[in-house]
């Protein structure tokens, strides 16, 4: 399972697909269309496809306006000017009246590398999170990616998707199961659950592995859907490891860590660890080395792992 | 203005065209196309226009410059380079981790740099606050914006243009990069924003098109453009997306690819500088 697929493609090749299966499905890009690969849509459906320009917020409104006139419209730019230049319109235009709008962000987080801070959203998923009416979804892999998007499609409602700009290794079968607002528990153990979502997935399995070899018993736990949070496969984590690190190529601010650590101190609290940019923007680098730089690689979580099992043992 | 001083900011362009050629290529990274249609422009702001002192960045009589197109970093940092801000050394260590050159301009980290760019449509409201506060200050600076065409696309850039028309800030001059190209190909094709004169003069500016390659027209229309009073100007500048390297020049594919190890002798050979490696 060592393919390496980026989540952006997997989006545009589903889209496409889409398109043929549903003739309500309609696209909007903003000047990125080749980034974000709308543009395989773009050229097989050219009727159903709308470059609106450098304009995101425009973007958006239209979209709302597509939804409410019956239309499925999908809308991609890059994750920060999704979620930045358009906020207020996707709060007051589509989360608001629960619109049929589908925000699929693609170069979310760090790994934008050289483009810099300005371009690497470290704050998308809590800014999203915080809406009424959103789903969440930040998915693991190239396989994931094709599922979410066509479960976006099938879902009624305001949906934003994150994806990344490098290929990633694939975690998930072709036939794993996916609905939103479900976890997957992709390897089993016992002493504390690494809770991940995104390419952090595939790095929590590597760091089990690592974890493994000193004879402590990392489960993993990969949640794709961040909104709606899937409360049983957390509350069965911490009552069964005791201690959770979670890690999302994210700020530790109001993301995925975040949720986490709301419903668990609430529900059953547990010593937890957030693995993420801690409260800082981004910077230009290769985006290898800005997953070493801001701590998110195996060994970044395996340490997190022991720390965590430490304090549970006190 | 004489044209040996044309000639010298002519030379001085084609230096920073070589160092932005060699800076992309040495990052494999960043904007290639709109760096070097603006460039002309740059230089002669930089090298002719501007009121600013690299030995002391922060001089309270400084000129302002505002890269709205931030994207097109290099073709500021290259300038900054020239005019002594920092090393040019520092050039080759662009967009890479560590350096202060980052992938669109921070102010935080180089000198030189006013604010943050790199979100397209933003600029040019931040060049109305500074020039708002110049003329509550009293002060005799003014603000230069440099915008992309396709930048105009973003509603933002209305809002400030009508600011800037309502307020009277004839201490701020614009500049539109107007290559006619953007990411996805042709402006005129991905959403059309002209007619840009016609436009800018609703808003209540004093406009100008020229050609943006024009090194005396640029020089004579800046000049012109301080002593316009009651209205800010407006430069429509024409220009070629890539200019100076032949086969960049007017394709969209360019915009966000340095050149590759088989391109970089070509195009410095097209810039007339000996390539060795
Ligand atoms: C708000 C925003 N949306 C999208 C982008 C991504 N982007 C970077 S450059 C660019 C095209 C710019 O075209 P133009 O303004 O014509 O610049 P130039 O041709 O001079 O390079 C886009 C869409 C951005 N930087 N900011
Ligand atoms: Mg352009």
């Amino acid at each position: 399972m060592s393919t390496m697929i980026a989540t952006r493609d997997a989006y545009g090749q589903t889209l496409a697909e889409l398109g043929e299966e549903n003739k309500s499905i309609v696209v909007l890009d903003a000047d990125l269309s080749g980034s974000t690969k709308t543009s395989v849509f773009a050229k097989k459906f050219p009727e159903r496809f709308f470059n609106m320009g450098i304009a995101e917020a425009n973007m958006v409104g239209t979209a709302a306006g597509l939804a409410a006139a019956g239309k499925i419209p999908f809308v991609s730019t890059f994750a920060i000017f999704a979620v930045g230049r358009a906020w207020e319109q996707v709060r007051q235009s589509v989360a608001y009246p629960k619109a049929n709008v589908k925000i699929v962000a693609t170069h979310g987080g760090v790994t934008v590398g050289e483009d810099g801070g300005s371009h690497q959203s470290v704050e998308d998923i809590a800014i999203m999170r915080a809406v009424p009416n959103m789903t969440v979804i930040v998915p693991a892999d190239g396989p994931e990616t094709a599922k979410a998007i066509r479960a976006a499609a099938a879902y009624n409602g305001p949906v934003y998707v994150r994806l990344g700009r490098n290929k990633v290794p694939t975690v998930f079968a072709d036939d794993a199961p996916f609905a939103i607002g479900k976890g997957s528990q992709i390897v089993d153990g016992t002493d504390l659950t690494f809770v991940t979502t995104g390419l952090m997935t595939a790095q929590a399995k590597a760091a089990a592995d690592i974890l493994k070899a000193e004879g402590i018993s990392a489960r993993v736990v990969h949640l794709a859907t961040i909104k709606p949070l899937d409360c049983e496969i957390l509350l069965k984590a911490a009552r069964e490891t005791g201690a959770i690190v979670t890690a999302e190529e994210h700020s530790i601010v109001g993301g995925l860590g975040g949720a986490v650590a709301e419903f668990l101190s609430e529900n059953c609290p547990a010593p937890l660890k957030r693995v993420g940019v801690h409260d800082r923007f981004g910077l230009s680098g290769k985006a290898e080395e800005l997953l070493k730089y801001f701590g998110l690689m195996p060994a970044d979580l395996a340490e997190a792992g022991r720390e965590i099992v430490r304090k549970k043992r006190g | 203005m004489d044209s040996e001083k044309i000639t010298v900011l002519q030379e001085t362009a084609r230096q920073l065209r070589v160092d932005i050629v060699k800076a992309l290529h040495s990052s494999q990274s960043g904007h290639t196309g709109g760096s070097l249609s603006a460039i002309d422009m740059v230089t002669a702001l930089y090298f002719h226009t501007m009121r600013h002192n690299p030995a002391e960045p922060k001089w309270e009589g400084r000129d302002r410059f505002v890269l709205c197109k931030g994207h097109a970093a290099p073709a500021l940092y290259v300038a900054l380079a020239h005019a002594g801000y920092f090393p040019k050394e520092d050039l080759m260590m662009l967009r890479r981790l560590g350096s202060h050159l980052q992938g669109h301009p921070d102010s935080k980290g180089t000198p030189g740099v006013e604010v943050c760019t790199g979100s397209l449509g933003q600029g040019l409201s931040m060049a109305n606050g500074m020039a708002l506060a110049l003329r509550l200050d009293g002060s005799a600076s003014r603000v230069y914006a440099l915008l992309g065409d396709g930048e105009l696309q973003e509603g933002q850039v209305w809002e400030a243009a009508m600011a800037a028309g309502h307020y009277k800030l004839d201490n701020l001059c614009a500049l539109v990069d107007v290559n006619r190209l953007q990411i996805d190909g042709e402006v005129a094709k991905v959403m059309d924003v002209e007619p840009v004169t016609d436009k800018f003069r609703a808003f209540g500016w004093n406009v100008i098109d020229i050609d943006g390659h024009d090194m005396a027209a640029i020089v004579a229309t800046l000049d012109q453009a301080a002593s316009v009073k009651g209205k800010p100007t407006v430069i429509v500048a024409r220009t070629v997306k890539g200019k100076g390297v032949s086969f960049f020049e007017n394709k969209a594919s360019y915009h966000g690819v340095p050149p590759s190890d088989e391109e970089l002798p070509k195009a410095l050979e097209c810039l007339g500088e000996q390539c060795y490696l």
